[in-house]
């Protein structure tokens, strides 16, 4: 099943849509402005009467799967429940209406709800001081390595590298990168988890940081963390802490006293806000004491139950977004928060944990496991044998969950495991699903060594069947390459392809 | 405890087939001194009390009514037809991931198509990316784009973009070792000449006249654009920008003290393979069927790692699917209407306000579009004035320009009907 684009649909003799003011006269546009300054030809925009609209969207909705209906194994993504009063709280005309200009004393509900929650966050990860104004994890991570090269200029120090896991998730190395640093990596042992000798060895008065998620991609705790902290301590450098595994440990433990310096958090997969089909998420980054003085100018600040944005930072990396952040994300996450409180909050990391090693022992007779157990909120599995022995790898793996309207587990990360599974469940799963999730991969891999060649044009059950990203690559640069009209990247009306 | 699934009698289960029998045999890994007895926070609340407390934090903020807002700098009242939130409000595509396994995310990944298309023909350019986080963050990496492209390593800021887009310039330029130079002639070390349209002021610039001297410096031209204005002003592809980027709220998104908004950047084919961020493009399964897929993800962070075009990861989707639900609403016609409605009743309203005793247009003989800048006596006690009659009025530009003391900006759109014009003036007259 397939949707026609708007741009098909459209029909531009359909009545436009009643808006305020059109019949009222004043000042014609065209006789103040002056010509040079106007468009020559209306934009290509479509145009669809309303109820046209609303079943091409309806439509359009049907074609995606989702965590409202299908369970999402994806590996350090943690696609939990996302709790419909977190929508209800964001939509009150009390926070949906403020204009981010509006005078301080008329903002007074939504700066004590970010104040309270940076509170709630230090509580969590154990920092004096939390930024909520990070857009996505990515950009937290940037601006916590903004914030150390700050710091370590302050000391008149200059530090070009930070070293990164080669377990790593690929955001790690481009935000170092784009911060101004060399990234060096540093390897895994045989066990998984980071090799302290290769560390030591790449540890020098270079090293501005070490950038490390606990549990690591691969599920597991470091159980050395305390060593590695005191390690790169010991050579003037910052430890970061990348808190897209911060769901394994939240009332357990916390990164701030395994000697984390900056730690940046994603409300989008620890805080249940929606992950959107890819956004809007928040990434918030909380810091120790030394880094405060760096943190990204306004922080809100709190005096007698008064609420203020204090622009007087003078050490300031700056502003690394408008306004105060994604506002709308900080009261889904708070109310999260509340309605959790510490116990809930503790009890979920548990049982995701619990949850994933459950599902890691009921799919461990299927798939390799190159790593020991326990896991903590996920683990990583391989098909690198079946790829030897039937060529089924896996991404048809993946395809042929979808087709048993399961999301697809990450595949091919991390990087230092073949042919890798990765499988987070999250605490929000029931038993039963995981249980029918086992299943599943157990006939996908019973198929595999009977009829390889049927997973290989899986999945059959969705919209379109497996896309040829190649194909699609190749015309992309036909295009950019003049050699065709056909821009692939945006929908052309067939005359202006065939012109 | 809400959300959680697993009964008593489940845990005991799982436990037994783990082969362990507590959660805390799990967690052995964890050095014991660093294991905690339990988070300093309050015990969780019911939905009824949780629900009570945010919104008596909200009850704490005042809202203006839309029709009684003439505050603009950068985020503005509109009308939003109730498509938009029906459409985004759908579980399947507020709950989807980022849409990595596309045969399983065609809703999504055909409407940021359709969204890329929408940005493409609103600016003129050949492609757009699937969304970036906010107008700020677009003019960085648009500048970033730029030094990457031709090796220079200054951008230079002409007029008056957005305070806080250049304080957001500013940080990523610092990262990358690039200089920001505001004001003057582009010249040979210049990566790009960053302009916006009608600027922070709501003044329009010579878009033409800038980009020449841009390319005449061999350096970009990169506008920062008002979406809605883009229904009636010549968009930067007719005038021969490189890139465009800009702010999407106005396009069907709630103020929401700030964010989430939608950032958009939209530029020549030339440039395409520096793009930041997600691309969506189509493909054909074995059917010959056409789906969409993430495409060129070679320029991405977790293909090329630490040489990558940018980092961004998570972007804002379900915004761009507002602004894709918006403009498909509008159509040209009414994106056309909603724009000159604002126009005209915003130089009704400069014509009533430069009337007023003491009040001057600050700059008389530019042109604006709905967004204008006005000298006021006393003008904080202006705004506040306004604001004890429920009116939130100009803004204090002054904040972020030292040269322009006593300057607000006023703002005019389709919301603020000829009564609420009736009422701005007469609270000011009274």
């Amino acid at each position: 099943m397939t949707e026609p684009l708007s741009f098909e649909l459209s029909r531009p003799a359909v009545d436009p849509p009643r808006l305020p003011g059109a019949e009222e006269g004043g000042a014609a546009l065209g006789d103040v402005l002056p010509g040079e300054l106007l468009r020559s030809r209306p934009p290509g925009l479509p145009r669809l009467s309303e109820p046209e609209l609303m079943r091409h969207y309806s439509r359009l909705a049907s074609l995606n799967y989702s965590i409202s209906e299908n369970f999402y194994p994806l590996g350090s993504c943690t696609m939990k429940y996302n709790p419909v009063a977190n929508e209800a709280a964001a939509a009150l005309p009390g926070f949906a209406g403020l204009h981010p200009y509006q005078d301080e004393e008329t903002v007074q509900g939504a700066l004590e709800l970010m104040w309270r929650l940076e509170q709630a966050l230090c509580a969590v990860v154990g920092v004096d001081r939390v930024t909520l104004q990070p857009a996505a994890g990515a950009h937290g991570e940037w601006t916590a390595l903004r914030m150390i090269r700050a710091y370590q200029h302050s000391k008149g120090e200059a530090r070009t590298e930070v070293l990164v896991p080669d377990s790593a998730h690929g955001t790690n190395p481009a935000s170092a990168a784009l911060s101004g640093f060399q990234v060096v990596e540093v390897l895994s042992g045989p066990d998984g988890r980071i090799s302290l000798a290769d560390l030591e060895s790449k540890l020098s008065p270079r090293t501005a940081a070490l950038m490390l998620t606990n549990p690591n991609t691969l599920g597991l705790f470091e159980r050395e963390i305390l060593d590695i902290a005191e390690l790169v301590h010991s050579t003037g450098a910052m430890l970061y802490y990348d808190g897209a595994n911060l769901n394994a440990f939240m009332g357990i433990c916390r990164p701030g006293d395994m000697g984390f310096d900056a730690v940046h958090m994603n409300l989008h997969k620890t805080f249940t806000t929606p992950h959107g089909g890819g956004g809007p998420g928040a990434g918030p980054v909380g810091v120790k004491s030394e880094l405060v003085p760096f943190l990204p100018s306004p922080t809100v600040e709190r005096t007698d139950g008064h609420l203020t944005l204090d622009h007087k930072h003078p050490q300031s990396i700056g502003r690394v977004r408008s306004f105060y952040g994604n506002f709308g994300m900080l009261v889904r996450a708070y109310t999260y928060i509340l309605a959790m409180g510490g116990d809930g909050l503790s009890q979920a990391s548990q049982d995701a944990v619990l949850s994933a090693n459950y599902l890691r022992k009921l799919v461990e007779g299927d798939l390799e496991m190159p790593h020991d157990g326990p896991c903590m909120h996920e683990f990583v599995a391989s098909a690198n044998h079946l790829n030897h022995e039937n060529g089924v790898r896996a991404l048809d793996i993946a395809k042929a969950l979808l087709d048993r309207q399961f999301y697809a587990p990450t595949v091919y990360f991390p990087l230092v495991v073949p042919e890798a599974i990765m499988v987070e469940p999250t605490e929000t799963e029931s038993k039963a699903t995981l249980d029918s999730f086992a299943h599943a991969i157990k006939e996908i891999v019973a198929e595999a060594r009977t009829n390889p060649q049927g997973l290989h044009e899986e999945p059959k059950n969705t919209p379109v069947g497996r896309l040829d990203e190649v194909a699609a690559a190749r015309r992309i640069n036909a295009y950019l390459q003049g050699q065709s009209e056909d821009p692939v990247l945006r929908w052309k009306s067939p005359s202006e392809t065939a012109s | 405890m809400p959300y959680l699934v697993h009964s008593p009698e489940d845990r005991s289960a799982m436990l037994e087939t783990i082969g362990v029998k507590s959660i805390n045999d799990l967690l052995v890994d964890i050095p014991q001194s660093l294991r905690l007895r339990s988070l300093q926070l309050p015990a969780g609340l019911s939905e009824f009390e949780t629900m009570a407390e945010v919104a008596a934090l909200a009850g704490r903020n005042r809202v203006f009514p839309d029709r009684l807002t003439f505050r603009g700098g950068g985020v503005y009242r509109r009308f939003i037809p109730s498509a938009v939130a029906a459409v985004t409000s759908k579980p399947e595509f507020y709950t989807a991931y980022t849409p990595y396994q596309a045969e399983a995310s065609q809703g999504t990944l055909q409407a940021i198509f359709e969204y890329q298309t929408l940005i493409a023909e609103l600016t003129g350019l050949d492609v757009s990316n699937a969304s970036l986080y906010d107008g700020a963050t677009a003019v960085a990496e648009a500048a970033m784009m730029a030094h990457v492209h031709n090796g220079r390593d200054e951008v230079l800021v002409s007029g008056y973009l957005h305070p806080e887009y250049v304080q957001v310039l500013r940080a990523f330029s610092e990262a990358r070792g690039i200089k920001v130079r505001k004001g003057g002639e582009p010249n040979k070390k210049t990566a790009a000449v960053i302009f916006q349209q009608p600027d922070f002021l709501g003044l329009l610039v010579d878009p033409r006249a800038l980009t020449t001297a841009a390319h005449d410096a061999g350096a970009l031209a990169i506008a920062c654009v008002d979406p809605i204005s883009l229904a009636v002003l010549a968009p930067p592809g007719e005038y021969g920008a490189d890139i465009a980027v800009g702010e999407g709220q106005q396009l069907g998104m709630a103020p929401s003290f700030g964010g989430p908004h939608v950032g958009f950047i939209a530029c020549r084919k030339e440039l395409v393979r520096k793009l930041p961020g997600r691309l969506v493009g189509t493909a054909h399964d074995v059917q010959g069927r056409r789906g969409f897929v993430l495409a060129l993800a070679a320029r991405e962070q977790h293909i090329r790692r630490e040489k990558a075009t940018s980092n961004i990861c998570t972007n804002h989707s379900l915004c761009a699917l507002a602004a894709a639900v918006y403009l498909t609403y509008m159509g040209p016609y009414g994106l056309r209407q909603v724009a000159e409605v604002s126009f005209k009743r915003a130089h009704a309203l400069a014509e009533r306000l430069a009337a007023l005793p003491g009040w001057e247009m600050a700059f008389p003989e530019r042109r604006f579009l709905n967004e204008f800048p006005v000298r006021v006596p006393k003008s904080s006690a202006v705004v506040r004035k306004l604001a004890r009659k429920g009116i939130l009025g100009g803004l204090d530009v002054s904040r972020w320009f030292r040269e322009l003391k006593g300057v607000l900006t006023f703002t005019c759109t389709e919301v603020n009907d000829a009564k609420a014009l009736d009422e701005l003036v007469a609270a000011l007259e009274s």
